[in-house]
């Protein structure tokens, strides 16, 4: 062995050694500063000028998108909107639904269920988006457009979408961010001390006034950070949906062919060019500027637990 | 006999209950969205694997899909994926684990620790969608490397690293103090001992950020489809094939999709299903085996 690089080795060289490594450490660790910097410059760059070429008024809020069109127009309001409705519908639907299984896995099944639901929904959390894109098209998608056909059997100033609109978005969002919140709720709910839950049950009350009264509340800051982190998850989710909703730029209703932030940058990255390109990274700044409010909200929260923990 | 004994307790004891309409509701929701999850959850399991194992068979496995034959394989696909993991691993890890190291046994807890763990923060919370409009810019047009497997590699170090960072991290915080005291009391400089005593204590914890990481790197699709691109051809030269076009299983399972061609995009979700359990199987494996010793 070199023996610079024993306990025995001579000073000088050790030191040297040493300075080495801890400056190489300090590189590693300025990594992820250096990597943000770096995306956001370039998201801004790059996203920035078409947003004023276009006007920003007529960006944001211009409600028709037309890249190609002979006269063509570049108002994202509606993709906005969707990604908004969807994440906003999504969140309703999923997080009761999602907080109740916790529940169940931590506080009211048999330890030999829970032993293979949690699995279940871990192995859920670990598959592909675009393997739930995949799953909606083929079995969602069909259902959706029968429930369609019958709703609007009578109005003929419906425009048919064959199932692909912004329902099955939601919905497909809504089972893929399941697995993402009832994980964390799960997580949270089992931090609760125990005491809680015997003092609760001691004073006479019941078992349901317990999980609801008592150990939800405990776990209030756990399970708002999963929320938290579903939104995130449904707001930059492109692949599962790009599949269902139908990739329209229409206003946000549920029967309606729709296109997210998202979808809108994958579904025609691939051919657009000039301003029409550069619209695009501008959708993407906007989709970066709406994450980077929900990291910030995140990272208050998290320190806010952290800090209640300490006490 | 059981229910005037039950009676009487209740007559006469401090443990009467009262009847709480609200418990069984409260108690029929809980059981109604478990009972919803664990239905909709197992159905997806079960449907992908009836729909995709009958079309996973030795020939869809072992060769390349030919548009002249008409036959579709996913061997390209898997053996891109494989190169997509190495490369991506091969430099994430000792940034990742580098970084951890930085966090827990140099830095002092301060404002740059704050921005750093921020900033890693930040890196999980962003979209793959826009990893992979950076990645086209910054890799693809930027540093000239177009669409390749090694932009896309890149594209994912930064995706994955704060899955390392953090989880390094807590292996890191699980090799108990007096180690660290131990080994610079008797002499030792600290990167002996970082070397000899810390990093072979955590090696369970990196392991598992690794195969995190693995799986965060197979269910990628959005952040390679403009940086590595969607190319299947069989890698010619085993350097070469970096700089050329590749698509991963996910993305070749999207385009796959988007053509309605839905049997061998089936066959692809069950191929990743069962990478998703081993990962899964691994992890818990490795949590169990090495989280008890440490308690």
């Amino acid at each position: 062995m070199n023996a610079s690089m024993t306990i025995i080795g001579g000073r000088k060289s050790k030191t040297i050694l040493e300075r080495t490594m801890k400056g190489i450490f300090i590189g590693c660790g300025l990594f992820a500063i250096i990597a943000v910097l770096i995306i956001t410059i370039y998201m801004i760059v790059s996203g920035a000028p078409a947003m004023f070429t276009i006007g920003l008024k007529d960006f944001l809020f211009g409600t028709e998108w037309a890249p190609t069109a002979a006269d063509p127009k570049f108002g994202i309001l509606p993709m906005i909107l969707t990604s908004l409705v969807g994440t906003g519908l999504t969140i309703l639907i999923g997080v009761p639904i999602a907080l109740m299984a916790a529940v169940f896995v931590s506080e009211v099944a048999h330890k030999k269920v829970a032993g293979v639901v949690k699995p279940a929904i871990e192995l859920l959390a670990g598959i592909p988006s675009v393997v739930y894109g995949l799953l909606g098209m083929i079995i969602l998608v069909p259902q959706i457009s029968k429930l369609e056909a019958l709703l609007y059997a009578n109005d003929p100033a419906h425009i048919f979408t064959g199932g692909a609109n912004l329902l099955s978005g939601i919905i497909v969002l809504t089972i893929m961010i399941l697995p993402t919140v009832v994980n964390i709720s799960i997580t949270s709910l089992k931090a609760v001390p125990q005491e809680y839950k015997e003092a609760s049950l001691a004073m006479g009350a019941t078992k349901m006034q317990t999980i609801f009264k008592v150990q939800i509340p405990a776990a209030k800051s756990g399970i708002i950070t999963g929320i938290v982190l579903g939104i995130g998850r449904a707001l930059g989710e492109a692949m599962a949906i790009i599949l269902v909703s139908g990739n329209v730029a229409n206003m946000p209703a549920l029967f309606s062919s729709v296109r997210f932030l998202t979808t809108g940058i994958v579904s025609e990255m691939s051919y657009a060019s000039g301003l029409h390109r550069e619209a695009l990274f501008s959708i993407g700044l906007v989709l970066f500027i709406f994450i980077m409010v929900i990291n910030v909200t995140l990272n208050t929260l998290l320190k806010k637990e952290a800090a209640a923990n300490e006490k | 006999m059981r229910n005037s004994a039950e009676k009487l307790s209740n007559d006469i004891s401090l443990m009467k209950k009262k009847h709480r309409p609200k418990d069984a509701a409260q108690k029929f929701a809980i059981y109604a969205c478990a009972i919803l999850t664990v239905v909709i959850l197992f159905y997806l399991l079960i449907y992908i694997m009836i729909r995709g194992l009958p079309n996973v068979n030795w020939e869809f496995l072992s060769t390349a899909p030919s548009a002249l034959n008409k036959t579709v394989g996913i061997l390209p696909s898997i053996l891109n994926t494989l190169y997509m993991i190495g490369i991506t691993l091969l430099i994430a890890t000792p940034i990742g684990v580098g970084a951890a190291i930085f966090l827990n046994e140099y830095a002092k807890r301060g404002k740059i620790v704050k921005i750093i763990e921020f900033t890693t923060e930040t890196l999980a919370g962003i979209p793959s969608v826009l990893y992979g409009l950076f990645g086209a810019l910054f890799f693809g047009v930027t540093l000239a490397l177009g669409y390749s497997i090694i932009a896309g590699a890149l594209t994912l170090v930064l995706m994955i690293l704060p899955i390392i960072v953090r989880t390094t991290q807590e292996a890191l915080k699980t090799v108990p103090n007096e180690y660290r005291e131990g080994a610079l009391g008797i002499g030792t400089t600290k990167w002996h001992m970082i070397r000899t005593i810390i990093l072979p204590g955590a090696l369970p914890g990196i392991i598992t950020a690794v195969i995190l990481a693995i799986g965060r790197i197979v269910g990628e699709s959005a952040a390679l489809l403009f940086t590595s691109g969607i190319g299947t051809n069989m890698p010619a030269n085993f350097f070469g094939h970096m700089m050329e076009s590749g698509a991963t299983l996910t993305v070749q399972l999207y385009t796959y999709a988007a053509k309605g061609q839905n049997e061998p995009a089936f066959g692809i979700a069950a191929v990743l299903v069962i990478i998703v359990l081993v990962i899964n199987l691994l992890t818990n494996y490795l949590s169990k085996r090495f989280g008890n010793k440490n308690k």
